[in-house]
This record gives structure tokens, sequence and C-alpha cells, in this order.
């Protein structure tokens, strides 16, 4: 007699395979490794690797960086790293998220205004409370998390009292709608306070500035929670896909669906843009990445996207600070810049291999 | 069990009635076929019955009232496929059969063992095991035909509700599709309801038809007393012969009439 636990169980549902999952890891550590090491201050990898080993609770491992250099790697290195990673795996999650319950392979984090609100609210913090950098808490980044999420409440309250239908087309055309509108208005105050233009086109373009941990500290619950939520929803996003009609068909409301994902997707994304500024591409390229190579179940795309994402904007901005270094180039052409070659090659081999 | 109780039933959308106090009653394990012309509320029923409209009136199902039953529950009871099904681009066989789970999958939790087993007893079922890995967009008209028909029996309710479940499909096609519906309605007691425009293999293989213009029955009862010359020319305002034969049953031909001939000639 056999065991039941010994019986075929079938094709299963797809998964991360495990060595995905450890392709994954191993990327993710050695981009963070490259995103410590790489700076205007030169300090050696097995001085860094020690430092780092020492931290872990119960080794004791003595490197040789002074304490300026091990200030340099735990203020400076250390929290932009991380910073980038939270921005970019967020980013990319958001996107897979909106591209799943909108049943959109263009949809991006900034689809409902996103973007267009948090331009609004940075522009009116740089406008009208320049000399805000000696206040306690920034103004720019509270007011960028605002603006970005009444622009997508407008976009949602529009969408649902003009629908007819339950479509997502109704939705995303109020997205358009209230983008436009937003960006007329922070274009206006722009114009008007045309001494802040260096600096508002600075944060449109994004921008990773850490002053220590605190950045990171004001968006990781954030990402924490909106990561969760967007991993548990991660086979309902799938049955999503099948549409409405068919998904309340087998017993998934999916307005219900759409609304958390997108509450989720929204908050993490506000937190992210309110500390980097409108980082481009990340939320598109890396889910349509990782779907590209791995299939396109919601199961390995969420996860692998956010970890692809992490590390690929850490990469980014190891470029941003090095290419014309002391000066950083904008975060959001690297990623531009480098993504959309890259795009094309998954792109063209996807094809080939299909 | 299985049997379902339509009583003055009644759809509208944006003020028109599209469904106007239908009374049906489905015994357990038996074919309905929904015919009748264009818009004239086939699909709206089927929506109805799966819960994904409103109406009004009653519809029992195996002893409960629908409007009582929750989402997920109704799920487990009752599966629809449309007309033309939503394939999500690139997903494998496997998983698209999988979604049809749903009902009994915790609502943030992933298959069980049991799960992956019905899954996979469908795939053998339907000959679908050797390419449950390829991309459901990837197969012939035919395989995804039996890959929807997978998903719905993956969802292991009683009642199948099926929107012109042949329409892609060539003639060969059609009768495969509809002889595995009927087999599979023998061995596992399901209650099929199809909408179906082929008037011949809707009266082939539904025990009971359902006539319906513009919302409501105009005739019940077996192929040979619904389908008459008569009744088909008036409601399909279309112009057809209905041959009767003792081994092959009742077929519904349309026919161009002499005048039409001569129209077309000119």
């Amino acid at each position: 007699m056999v065991p039941d636990a010994e019986l075929p169980a079938g094709p299963g549902p797809t998964r991360v395979e495990p060595v995905w999952a450890l392709g994954a890891a191993i990327i993710l550590a050695a981009c963070s490794l490259l995103g410590i090491l790489v700076g205007a201050a030169d300090l050696s990898l097995g001085s860094v690797l020690a430092e780092l080993v020492d931290k872990v609770p119960g080794v004791d491992v003595s490197s040789d960086l002074t304490t300026r250099e091990a200030a340099i790697l735990w203020e400076i290195r250390v929290p932009r790293m991380v910073l980038a990673g939270l921005v970019g795996g967020m980013l990319a999650i958001a996107g897979a998220g909106y591209q799943g319950v909108f049943r959109n392979p263009l949809a991006d984090p900034y689809l409902l205004g996103v973007a267009a609100g948090a331009g609004l609210g940075a522009t009116l913090a740089i406008a009208y409370f320049p000399g805000a950098t000696s206040w306690p808490v920034s103004p720019l980044p509270i007011a960028a998390f605002v603006g970005a999420l009444l622009g997508v409440m407008v976009t949602y309250v529009l969408g649902r009292t003009t629908a007819t239908t339950s479509s997502t087309a109704t939705l995303i055309l109020a997205g358009v709608a209230v983008a436009a509108f937003l960006t007329a208005t922070q274009t206006f105050i722009q114009q008007e306070n045309s001494e802040t233009f260096r600096e508002v086109y600075a944060w449109i373009l994004g921008a990773l500035v850490t002053v220590g941990w605190s950045e990171v500290v004001l968006i990781l619950p954030y990402v924490v929670v909106s990561g969760a939520a967007l991993y548990l929803y991660r086979r309902l996003l799938d049955v999503m896909g099948v549409g409405d009609e068919e998904a309340n068909s087998v017993g998934v409301r999916a307005a219900r669906v759409r609304l958390v994902v997108v509450i989720a997707a929204t908050l993490g994304t506000a937190a992210a843009v309110a500390v980097s500024g409108l980082i481009g591409f990340v939320g598109i390229i890396v889910p349509h990445a990782v779907r590209l190579v791995f299939g396109s179940s919601y199961r390995v795309i969420v996860p692998l996207s956010l970890s692809f994402g992490a590390a690929f904007l850490i990469l980014a901005d190891v470029v941003a600070r090095t290419v014309l270094a002391p000066a950083e180039v904008p975060i959001g052409v690297v990623t531009a810049f480098f993504g959309a070659p890259f795009f094309l090659l998954v792109l063209y081999r996807a094809r080939r291999s299909a | 069990m299985s049997d379902v109780r339509i009583a003055e039933v009644s759809v509208a959308y944006n003020g028109t009635r599209v469904v106007d106090r239908v009374s049906v009653d489905i015994p357990g394990c038996s074919w309905l076929g929904l015919i009748g012309p264009n818009g004239a509320g086939k699909s709206t029923l089927l929506r109805s019955m799966a819960g994904l409209v409103p109406y009004e009136g009653t519809i029992v199902i195996g002893g409960d009232t629908a409007s009582s039953l929750s989402r997920r529950r109704l799920s487990q009871l009752v599966a629809f496929l449309p007309q033309r099904p939503t394939i999500p681009d690139g997903v494998r066989v496997v998983d698209y059969i999988g979604i049809g789970r749903t009902p009994y999958v915790s609502y943030l939790g992933a298959e069980s063992a049991s799960d992956r087993e019905v899954v996979s007893t469908v795939l053998d079922r339907l000959d679908l095991a050797e390419i449950a890995q390829r991309p459901v967009t990837s197969l012939s008209g035919g395989e995804a035909q039996r890959v929807v028909l997978a998903r719905a029996l993956a969802q292991q309710s009683e009642i199948l509700l099926l929107d012109e479940p042949t329409s892609s499909l060539d003639v060969g096609h059609q009768q495969h599709v509809l002889e595995l519906i009927d087999e599979l309605r023998v061995e596992r007691g399901l209650t099929v309801v199809t909408a179906l425009h082929d008037l011949t293999l809707a009266g082939q293989f539904a025990e009971t038809l359902v006539l319906l213009d513009r919302g409501r029955v105009v005739g019940e009862g077996s192929a040979s007393t619904v389908l008459t010359q008569e009744r088909i020319e008036r409601h399909y305002d279309a112009t057809v012969r209905v041959v009767e034969h003792e081994a092959t049953g009742l077929t519904v031909i349309p026919v161009r009439t002499p005048r039409d001939l001569d129209r077309g000639a000119r």
C-alpha cells in the first residue's frame, strides 16, 4: 500500500521554483553589495564584508574601517541602498498589481493620478515653503504623499460615479482627466514661481536623497503593508485575468479585489514617490521582464518583481551617482536609459524562444 | 438535488426588460437547451442563474434560494461559461483550469493537494494531460474549448451553464464537444443548460428546449414540439424547412426561396 504522500499530486500550479528564488536572492545581494561599495570614499570589499558580518548578532569580527568610514557605510551608503531597494521593489510590485487588476499591460503605478497628484503636492511645497529644509520634518515628502493619495481618490470617485458599467476603462479615463488637470495646475504654479523650476524639475525626474535612515523609516511601513497585501493577493490577481464577470462566477468579488489592490499599490507608490520623486519605467518594465522570462502567473510575478525591482533600482542608483560624479544624474533618466534597451533585449529573446 | 426552479424571473438593463417573467423548471441531471433569436435573452437568463446580473423573481437551486447564497457557495453549485471566455495572456492550461478551484480555495490561500488532484483528474478525463504546460492561447480551437470546459468541471458544481459552447468550432468539433458534455452529464449527474444557435444540434442534445423571444418563453418542450417550421419562421424571421427522419432525428435547414434566389441573381 502506497501512503498518500507518495501518490503523484499531478501537475501543480505555477510557483516560484527554488532555483529562481535562489537566483533572485543572489542577484539582489550582489547589487546591494555593489550599491554600498561604489562611491566617493574608497571602501574595500573585505572590510565592508567584515563590517557587515560584525553586525550579525553573536558574531564578532573586527573590520579595519575607521570611524569615519564606518559612518559613511552605515549613515550614507547602506540607507541609500536600502531606500533604492525599497522604492524599486515597491514600484515594481505596484505596477504588477495595477497591470493585474486593470488587465492592461501598459498600466503602471502612476496610472490613476499618483504622479500628477504627487507632482502638484511637491511643487506646492517647493514653491510656498522654500525655507522648509530647516524644519524638523520636511514638508516635501508629506505634500507629495498627500497629493498622490488625493489624486487617486478623486480619480476613483469620478470613475465610479460616472461609470454606467463596471468597466475599468472609465476609471482609467478618469485617471487621464484628473492627471491632466493636476498637471496643468502644477505647471501653472511652477510658471508663477519660476525660481523653483530647477528644483521641481529635479524632483520630477526622480532623485534618491537620504539623510541617514529617516527616509527608510518613513516608507518602510507602507512598503511592508502594501507588499504583504499584494503578495497575499497574488492568486486572486491570476483569477482577475479572466475578467470581472468570470471572476465573479468562480466566487471572487472582482470589484473588491480591484479596490484592495489599488489601495495597497497606491499607498506604497505614494510613499515611494514621496521620498524619491517620479522614477519612471520601473513599474512597467520590471513586471514585464519577469513575465517574459518566468511566465505570466502573478504567483511568480509579484515576488520576483519585488526582488528584481529592488536590484534594478539599486543598480540604477549606482550609475546615477557615478556617471557625472560628484554631480548626480536624475535616477529616472538612468532607469529609462538602461531599462528600455534591456527590456527590448528581453522582448527579443522571449520572442525567439517562443 | 441539482434541480433548478426559475419562477417569474425578470432582468432589466437600463429600464429595458431583456428577460420578462420567465418561469422554467429544470429537473436534476437533465439538459435544457435555450434557443431563440439574437437578443431574445438567452445569455441574460443564464447570467441570472449564475447570479451575475440582478434580477426580480426567484431562482431556486437544489432547494436553496439562489439570492440567499453567498457568492462563493453559489459558485460551488453553478459553473458558468460565457460565449467567449477571456483567456489571460500566456496562461498555462494547468493554471487556467486551476482557476475553477477558486470557490474552494480560501480567500488568500493557495490550492491544496486535493485541489491539485481534481485538476489532474479533469486533465486526464478531457485528454489534456499532455498539453497541461502549454499556454492556452497556443492551442487549436477544439483544444481550447476543452480547456475552458475543463475549468468549469474543476469547479465541481452540479449545474453547468454554457453560453454557446460550440460557436467557434467546426461541425466535427461541435459534435465532439457536445458529446463530451453529454457523457459528463451522465457520468457526473450534471444538470446542463446551454444557449445554442444551431437548432439541429440543440434538438439532438437537449432533452427539453425553451424558445425565448424578446425575453419571454414562447415555446417549451421536446424538440419535435418546439422546432416547428411555423414557430422558427415567426420568431427568427427565417425561412427554413424542418425535416424529421426516423434514424437521425430532427433537422432544421435554412433555405433560400425562389424569390430570394431570383433577387440574388440580379
